[in-house]
């Protein structure tokens, strides 16, 4: 059997710098930074006391949530995940009041820790012999697959219905996944995705190993600096991204607005050899992971008109472009144009690669490239590779036609995925 | 406490459970509380505990297993607050 195509019919996003597609794209084109200061951080005394979070306005989560569930959840993966996920099945016009499952529809929809104030909260409880006290909440909201187990039963989905966990290539794999069992006939649409939470629980990890940047608690929206020569380490941040894709034909059959394609993608791991380790992507597997995806994809390296980079604002940054220019076989001038999302919102963790695929897709639809922020000083190995002018600035108002979205994750785990408007 | 007010402090614990508050209008001592109320019994968990809260009581495992019906319900709270 050929494979099927694969359309991207709704979006959803609740990212630290925009709520909701159109909030979003507005945000991406202005360049607006999502970045601040959270004194909480501080008074626990944090490295790091700058980060991205969604705003959520009371109104919004009465439009998406009973008072019950807004009383109960205390879940922020949660309430970020399906406020994303809702908003791509409304866009794509589907139902969701129907008797019977939809048994077409599926969801892979990844994630970090789940409920992790949840959790804790229920550890002192336990700790204190008062086990009884935890209520309902503590599993519906603590397991890994809570979200798409949330979201298979508010949208009545019937197909496939599962959770991914790849670090911070999560959002990127759980499009690969959906986008596959679509193409081999497994199911006519998948919503995928991933969300991830915020607060000294999540973000304290990452400050202990002194992968956060601490140079820039005076001036929050200068802190994520991808490809910068002074970038001293990422910023956190947390939310959602959601994609509902869609077999080609049954989408046009519905009449559905197809914002882009899904044309190929890859995954694979470095083995945690060659300089790849638990916290940093070997090089050749990135450069192997961007090959396969174009190969999977059927283009060549010269179709690429831009990409979304992984670009964390790390000393991984000049690797990364090391890797494309040698995946891509492209240099200097001839380079694709390049931006990094992560300098507005900072690294969602889970949901980086998942909000990334938005930004990708809105980009695509709407013909624009949205800025990379605060990398004026150039990484000077950056600067050797490609041409300062392939880094996207402001008004950047030339429509691509094709960009690739990588992600990588401690683990050594990649994916790349090649969209098409 | 005389049984109205308990009747109706018990109504309040219940009502953010309910997905159709209208159905607190019918309720009596016989209104069995998964069955014609429709609360899921994952909730009914967390009902006890907001009655221990709102009535400021304990009630043990033996005890909950009991609450099936609002009489029955109320019969546990008052033992509780005089014991």
């Amino acid at each position: 059997m050929k494979p099927r195509r694969v359309a991207i019919t709704g979006m959803g996003v609740v990212a630290p710098n925009a709520i909701g597609r159109p909030a979003f794209t507005e945000a991406l084109r202005r360049g607006i930074s999502g970045i601040r200061h959270f004194p909480d951080l501080e008074a626990l005394g944090f490295g790091c006391c700058i980060g991205g979070q969604p705003s959520l306005s009371e109104a919004l989560k009465e439009r998406h949530f009973t008072a019950l569930e807004r009383r109960q959840w205390d879940a922020n993966n949660l309430l970020y995940g399906i406020i994303a996920a809702e908003e791509a099945w409304t866009q794509a016009g589907l139902p969701r009041e129907q008797e019977e499952p939809d048994w077409d529809t599926g969801c892979v929809f990844g994630g970090g820790i789940s409920g992790v104030r949840t959790l804790s909260r229920g550890m002192r409880l336990i700790d204190d012999g008062r086990v009884k006290r935890l209520g309902s909440q503590t599993v519906p909201q603590t397991m890994p697959s809570s979200i798409s187990a949330y979201l298979s039963g508010r949208l009545g989905l019937g197909n496939w219905v599962t959770t991914n966990a790849s670090a911070c290539s999560t959002g990127t794999e759980a499009v690969r996944l959906a986008f596959e069992h679509i193409r081999r006939g497994g199911a006519l649409r998948m919503l995928c995705g991933a969300c991830d939470t915020d607060g000294p629980y999540i973000w304290g990890g990452f400050d202990a190993l002194r992968v956060l940047t601490r140079k820039h608690n005076g001036d929050p929206q200068r802190g994520s600096r991808p490809m910068s020569a002074s970038a001293s380490g990422f910023v956190p941040g947390s939310g959602a991204g959601a994609l509902l894709l869609e077999e080609w034909e049954s989408a046009r059959a519905r009449g559905a607005t197809v914002f882009g394609e899904v044309l190929g993608c890859y995954s694979l791991s470095g083995g945690q050899r060659q300089g790849g380790s638990m916290t940093a992507p070997n090089p050749e597997g990135v450069r192997r992971c961007i090959e396969g995806a174009l190969h999977q994809a059927g283009v060549e390296a010269t179709d690429i008109d831009a990409i979304s980079g992984h670009l964390t604002s790390t000393m991984g940054d000049p690797l990364e472009i090391h890797a494309w220019t040698r995946a891509l076989d492209r240099r200097g001038k001839d380079f694709p144009y390049v931006n990094a999302l992560k300098s507005m919102i900072g690294h969602c963790l889970s949901a980086a690669g998942a909000i990334e695929c938005v930004a990708t897709v809105i980009q695509l639809y709407e013909g624009f490239l949205h800025p990379s922020l605060n990398c004026e000083d150039l990484h000077p190995q950056i600067g050797g590779q490609i041409a300062a002018e392939r880094i996207v600035g402001e008004n950047h108002s030339q429509a691509p036609r094709i960009i690739a979205k990588a992600s990588f994750g401690f683990g050594d785990v990649n994916s790349v995925l090649i969209f098409r408007r | 406490m005389d049984q109205n007010a308990l009747i109706e402090k018990l109504k309040e614990v219940i009502k953010p459970y309910l997905e159709d508050e209208t159905l607190l209008e019918k309720v009596d001592g016989d209104t069995h509380l998964i069955d014609d109320l429709h609360i899921n019994s994952a909730n009914l968990v967390d009902i006890i505990l907001d009655a221990e809260d709102a009535f400021d009581i304990e009630i043990d495992d033996e005890s909950a297993e009991r609450m099936i019906t609002v009489k029955e319900a109320l019969a546990v709270i008052s033992e509780k607050i005089e014991a």
